[in-house]
């Protein structure tokens, strides 16, 4: 009797959700538009870059080391600069990310065999830009001084450091963000549906006729739950569907573990949107907070950016945050076939903050009711 | 003549009650506060410290097949560098648990034969680096940085011991300019001020002013002897004031807390931050008019001012890597330009070619959403 009920409800809820433009809407738009443009977007990668060279050698060497800047694909746009004034105003209106500046006795220098040097200059407006691009530029400087070298005919390179990447050999950031996003956006659709469920109820009255039927609080509650898991298991589904089948990501892991690791994330975060959904009083107030919580929870996250790189007292923040462990599993799941135990480690914190959460909200929503 | 001044001296005070109205409104309500106190504080807290591109203490194994004089020299050099927090091991098994774990981001390997292969003219000996594909951005990271203190003391031993190494014909020096220390907050929260701009600017014009519009207030409104475009600017002036101040309190915080550098003009800072939250409130202003009500106006707010603001306006992911599609969405952002302003402002100073031009755009921006948001307006009374 008491599972029919439930049951009841719960096809309410997923009736109501479907049926109504609105809350169609931001099952569908936002996690569609945040996907493509997400995907394609959110990468730290450096490609078509614009750079200027001064070149004030007239030899044959400088001009060789033009000639390697234009044949590389990162850098698409180069301007000549005709004199050392003209670098600063380059720079500051950000025509250009690099200049490249060969002095006079480049090529006289390494002619006569004499060591000689380039000056690279970088916009410190973005940093992280001006890092990579720096050592797009410092390999082909040490490429073109290498086989200067070997032309030479001088003693060969006796020492070197060999670079292997393992997981996704390709660096592509996008095997990066997309598995990250099965996080993120099932985050967003599991907090939305049960943070604005109650408080819509609540604003139109509808409550107070939940009350009057014979469900207790708990099969409420449970009633709640049930539909914003089914939402995000299935919005998950799709991005870790469009992940495998339009992305190309290859995924390694155990599809038992993941889903195994999502239910016990999005019970964890339905406990945090019903409690949004019992201090709120109206539906404004539950968007509002719903924000408040969700741009910290992703900031913290290590979606965009490492956790490693927060400061300590900020990493030990992150431990209450599910998204954090999420990510892992869904990263090390995609790409690099995570062992069970490596799971669960991930999995048991996410699991204690889904019991604090879920009993903190129902004591917050017993104590609405009184 | 008369008849003129006495319709501009009504015009002042009915915008002076307008003015009232609101001011009460806003201190009244508490979604006010979130969106212009709380929620910008937050933000600036959170993207201060949480956003951090800054490799700083990275983990990683160091792996020492062999234990020869030159391996553990190389081994202390690794150490000594601020950027790694390094483990030592003799084999690789327990490291590559870990980058599993995702623990350590990278493994550096010197092979058994380093030393025999160094001392070997026809042999090159090599080190091997290991990195965790799964964050390419680290990974890049760890690589560029083990491969550059790996050069570093490889010309460093060779000086001291009169190795026998490949001459470096051309070497490159590099220089960062207006951001020494490469710290990345630098130029990240700049560009958070953007996106605090951005909520406070349309998420609190088009939250508040739909509400109006659901509870038939506007329409209430109306009836009186007030102007549309006193209703407008009654709306416009007090978010505007509102904007500004939040823009001057959080500027000061991130100069004196965060220790960001200021080398612009706060004049000019000002007249850009106004034609961005002109343009910003514009747009809440629209989206409350097209939306039905606050439910629609905020979502359509995230989705068209919020995340466009953090994704696609330069503010963390460079907008030149992205596909052309893309590009061409962000010439409409005002927060493109803004996030540009800020950064220079802060950075570089009055740069004032590039500033003019990005206020120049934003300004365009600002008056064709004025442009519809009073025809729109107009048009919704009617019908």
């Amino acid at each position: 009797m008491r599972k029919h009920r439930i049951w009841a409800l719960v096809i309410k809820e997923i009736l109501s959700f479907v049926r109504d433009k609105k809350s169609r809407y931001i099952l569908i738009v936002p996690p569609l538009l945040q996907l493509i443009i997400f995907a394609q977007a959110a990468t730290l990668d450096v490609k078509n870059v614009s750079m200027g060279i001064l070149n004030r050698d007239n030899g044959k060497q400088g001009f060789e080391l033009c000639q390697r800047f234009q044949g590389s694909p990162t850098f698409t746009k180069i301007t000549y600069l005709p004199s050392v004034d003209s670098i600063q105003p380059f720079i500051d209106n950000q025509e250009g990310v690099m200049v490249l500046s060969i002095d006079q006795l480049f090529s006289k220098n390494l002619e006569m065999r004499q060591p000689t040097s380039v000056q690279l200059i970088l916009d410190g407006r973005k940093s992280n830009t001006s890092q990579i691009v720096a050592g797009y530029a410092t390999q082909i400087i040490n490429q073109f001084s290498t086989d200067f070298g070997t032309r030479l005919n001088a003693s060969k390179e006796t020492l070197r450091a060999v670079p292997r990447t393992w997981f996704n050999p390709n660096l592509l950031y996008y095997w990066f963000t997309v598995p990250g996003l099965s996080a993120i956006l099932t985050l967003a659709i599991a907090l939305n549906v049960t943070a604005l469920s109650l408080a819509r109820e609540r604003e139109l009255g509808t409550f107070d006729q939940l009350l009057v039927t014979p469900l207790g609080q708990f099969e409420i509650l449970i009633g709640k739950t049930i539909p914003a898991m089914i939402i995000g298991i299935a919005e998950g589904s799709i991005i870790i569907l469009a992940a495998i089948l339009i992305f190309g990501i290859p995924f390694h892991g155990s599809f038992l573990l993941l889903y195994g690791s999502m239910i016990v994330y999005i019970f964890s975060v339905v406990g945090i949107g019903l409690f949004i959904s019992a201090v709120s009083a109206t539906q404004q107030q539950a968007i509002l907070w719903t924000f408040v919580f969700m741009s910290p929870a992703v900031t913290l996250s290590g979606f965009a950016t490492p956790i490693e790189n927060m400061p300590t007292w900020l990493q030990y923040v992150t431990y209450a945050n599910p998204p954090r462990y999420f990510l892992i599993i869904a990263r090390g799941s995609f790409l690099k076939a995570m062992p069970a135990h490596i799971v669960f480690n991930n999995v048991w914190p996410m699991a204690v903050i889904a019991v604090v959460t879920l009993t903190t909200s129902q004591f917050f929503f017993r104590r609405r009711l009184q | 003549m008369t008849q003129e001044i006495n319709q501009r001296k009504g015009t002042a005070r009915r915008l002076r009650a307008l003015f009232i109205k609101e001011f009460y409104q806003i201190i009244r309500d508490v979604s006010s506060l979130l969106i212009c106190g709380v929620m910008p504080l937050m933000l600036l807290f959170f993207y201060g410290y949480g956003i951090s591109l800054d490799i700083d203490h990275i983990k990683i194994g160091l792996v020492l097949e062999d234990t020869s004089p030159d391996a553990l020299s190389f081994a202390q050099a690794l150490k000594d560098s601020r950027y790694f927090d390094v483990t030592i091991s003799r084999d690789d098994r327990a490291f590559s648990e870990k980058i599993v774990e995702g623990s350590i981001k990278g493994i550096v390997i010197v092979p058994s034969y380093f030393t025999a292969f160094r001392l070997k003219p026809s042999e090159t000996a090599p080190i091997q680096i290991i990195t965790d594909g799964s964050d390419p951005n680290t990974a890049s990271f760890v690589q560029n940085y083990v491969t550059s203190t790996f050069q570093g003391w490889v010309r460093s031993e060779a000086s001291l011991n009169n190795w026998n190494i490949a001459q470096t014909y051309a070497d490159t020096q590099t220089r960062f300019w207006y951001n020494e220390e490469l710290q990345s907050h630098y130029f990240l929260i700049p560009g958070s001020l953007a996106i605090i701009m951005t909520l406070v600017g349309t998420l609190l014009t088009a939250m508040v002013v739909s509400r109006e519009w659901e509870r038939g207030t506007m329409e209430a409104l109306m009836t009186t002897p007030v102007r549309i475009s006193e209703l407008v600017m009654g709306k416009l002036i007090p978010y505007f004031i509102l904007g500004m101040l939040s823009m001057v309190v959080f500027t000061l915080l991130s100069i004196v807390i965060y220790g960001v550098p200021f080398r612009g003009s706060f004049l000019l800072l000002l007249i850009v931050a106004g034609v961005f939250l002109f343009a910003s409130l514009c747009l809440g202003l629209l989206l409350s008019t097209l939306a039905k009500n606050q439910f629609v106006a905020a979502q359509a707010a995230l989705v068209t001012a919020f995340l466009p603001s953090f994704m696609l306006s330069g503010f963390i992911f460079e907008i030149t890597t992205m596909p052309l599609w893309i590009r061409w969405i962000t010439y409409v952002l005002p927060a493109k330009y803004f996030v540009t302003n800020l950064q220079t402002l802060f950075l570089v100073g009055n740069v004032w070619k590039l500033i003019a031009i990005n206020t120049f755009f934003m300004l365009i921006l600002g008056l064709i959403i004025f442009a519809v948001v009073s025809f729109k307006t107009k048009k919704r009374l009617e019908t």
